[in-house]
């Protein structure tokens, strides 16, 4: 095989690998979209909050510590101890699942019937709300996620690979936290459907998702599953914001990679599971064929930034409800 | 005879038992406007009671009143024996009371099977863990549960259509489905919005027939609106007629037919 091909094949690889990431964060806005017609704007500071906590609690991180410093004159920042990554992520699964009860008892309980859009606008508030709350309990500056991931490109891929072809062609180069992200995400993505199909609470999320005057007739508290879909994507988040921290550190940007679920959104679908995997692939996959083989070669390069939002485009135009999206119906 | 909490045995054969839901002196109001003006009837166990009236009488915000969708300001709801506090409708729909909508009201997205399942959740009692593994006590209760699903899709006649989604199907057998869903729940009371609005006259037939068949298999209580007065006559056991938000008139569909003041408001074709 021409060491080409096997280079072009080495790029589908990792834009399969990073689509599963893109996926992981659209599955976030689906779940609570799909059940709530919520779009939550503060789906990626979702991500950011939730690998701050846990970078914080890993720490023995005093949280607020520089709001109880500042008022009672005192000098602490940590406890002393460093608590086991496992434990950690444990204890921050809860804080989530606090967070979702939170959200709902606080917020939108108290908006439930609302238009769209002014949902929409509680979700940009809580967006900043949850950015201000980060900041006070852990601080702003730019953290390590220490978890013990290997990093770097696996050797023993390249190895292996190297045979495949010819003397110019020396295997394949694929980073181990990639492979690592790919396989907890699909882990992920298999329990929420077996959640979603075999569980009560998830034939009960389903229902809600497709009639809510129809699920309360069969017993099915509504405010109970909004809490739940909002605590599964509190996890999600922190999955996608655990991958996303280890490769480029806990720090405010991280929550922009809520943009890059939005051209898979587009892609794929509101309202569908499926599409937001099978959308995040396609971006992610792509984004960086285009990139080899027309954007470094003829564009100057960089076209990832871009190309998502270009595909989105071109899908609003044509299929505005995505791959799988249910098809929009405006009755007259 | 009817007068009585006795329990009594119709000419058909079936037992009527003692008072199921008792609905104290109910008021309910949206703003100024009182929907439900101080009315008490009660459905007794195993019978098949119809509330009726013309169009804006009230009837459907009696069976929401019935089924927790609204709360009224006054009156009290007596379910077996007990006073119902103030309850949201998921609550009502655990202690046994199923209902179906006039404008059904079913999962589109899902088949006629899992659609049926859903009336199924509040049976279901092992923990979410064990039903991920299809395992242990979750594994036994499934099986439990899709053979009383099946049971009533081969009652209510949809075989052909188990694993069609309801979005494809036509009115009339929405309208089944959505019945075999609330049967599913084995519901101590049935409560039926317009089982039979907007069908032609095979279908209103079919659902009649299904109607009196649960009611008379299942031994379900069944309370029902209904606007077509020849099939509420034929079907119901006793009858509460409705209007402007007052109960002008209660008892045997015979005794309801004699009624001056139901003729006056509402059968008024029928008085030369």
């Amino acid at each position: 095989m021409s060491a080409d091909f096997l280079y072009g094949i080495e790029v589908i690889i990792n834009g399969l690998m990073a689509g599963v990431l893109y996926a992981l964060v659209a599955l976030g806005f689906v779940l609570i979209f799909k059940a709530s017609g919520i779009f939550n704007y503060a789906q990626g500071v979702m991500a950011l909050f939730a690998a701050l906590t846990l970078v914080g609690i890993m720490e023995g991180q005093v949280p607020f510590s520089h709001l109880i410093n500042a008022i009672f004159g005192t000098e602490v920042h940590h406890f002393g101890w460093e608590v086991p990554a496992l434990l950690a992520i444990a204890l921050t699964v809860l804080i989530m699942i606090g967070f979702a009860w939170a959200v709902q008892r606080f917020v939108f309980r108290h908006l439930v019937g609302q238009e769209p859009i002014i949902l929409f606008m509680a979700t940009i508030g809580l967006a900043y709300f949850l950015e201000g709350v980060g900041d006070l309990m852990w601080g702003s500056d730019i953290k390590t996620l220490a978890l013990g991931l290997p990093q770097g490109g696996s050797l023993a891929v390249e190895e292996w690979t190297a045979g495949l072809g010819g003397d110019d062609f020396y295997g394949f180069f694929i980073d181990k936290l990639d492979m690592i992200a790919t396989i907890v995400a699909i882990l992920l993505v298999a329990s929420l459907i077996i959640f979603a199909q075999y569980t009560k609470q998830g034939r009960a999320m389903r229902a809600v998702a497709d009639d809510h005057q129809a699920a309360l007739s069969v017993g099915i508290s509504l405010n109970f599953i909004w809490v739940l879909v909002w605590s599964l994507a509190g996890i999600v988040a922190l999955v996608a914001g655990v991958m996303w921290g280890a490769k480029s550190g806990v720090q405010f940007s991280l929550s922009l990679i809520a943009l890059k679920a939005l051209p898979v959104l587009m892609l794929g679908g509101f309202t569908s599971i499926p599409g937001a995997i099978v959308g995040g692939l396609i971006i992610g996959v792509g984004e960086k064929l285009f990139e080899y083989t027309i954007g470094a070669p003829f564009l100057g390069g960089a076209t990832e930034n871009w190309f998502a939002y270009m595909l989105a485009l071109i899908f609003l135009v044509f299929r505005p409800q995505g791959l799988f999206g249910e098809k929009i119906i405006e009755r007259v | 005879m009817k007068d009585t909490v006795e329990p009594y045995v119709t000419d058909d054969g079936r037992t009527i038992g003692g008072v199921l839901m008792d609905m104290r002196n109910i008021t309910l109001r949206f703003g100024g406007v009182e929907a439900i003006k101080d009315i008490s009837f009660d459905i007794r166990e195993g019978e098949i009671r119809a509330i009726i009236g013309p169009n804006g009488a009230g009837k459907s915000s009696m069976l929401n009143v019935i089924s927790g969708f609204y709360n009224p300001q006054e009156g009290e709801v007596w379910f077996r024996g007990e006073k119902r506090p103030q309850m949201r409708p998921y609550q009502v729909a655990r202690l046994g009371i199923a209902r179906t909508f006039q404008n059904i009201a079913l999962f589109e997205g899902m088949t006629v099977l899992d659609n049926i399942m859903t009336g199924r959740l509040t049976h279901m009692k092992s923990g979410m863990f064990w039903q991920a593994l299809w395992a242990g006590r979750a594994e036994k209760e499934e099986v439990e549960n899709r053979e009383k699903v099946e049971r009533i899709i081969d009652f209510l006649e949809i075989q052909a259509i188990r694993k069609t989604p309801v979005g494809r199907l036509p009115y009339g057998l929405k309208k089944r489905v959505e019945l075999a869903r609330a049967l599913a729940a084995e519901p101590k009371l049935l409560l039926l919005d317009e089982p039979m609005a907007g069908m032609n006259v095979e279908e209103k037939e079919d659902m009649s027939r299904f109607i009196l068949d649960v009611n008379d298999e299942f031994g379900t209580t069944i309370a029902l609106i209904e606007h077509d007065m020849g099939v509420v006559m034929d079907l119901s056991d006793r009858v509460v007629v409705m209007d402007y938000g007052r109960k002008i008139g209660d008892g045997t569909p015979d005794e309801v037919r004699g009624n001056q003041e139901v003729i006056d408001a509402y059968l008024g074709v029928a008085h030369d």
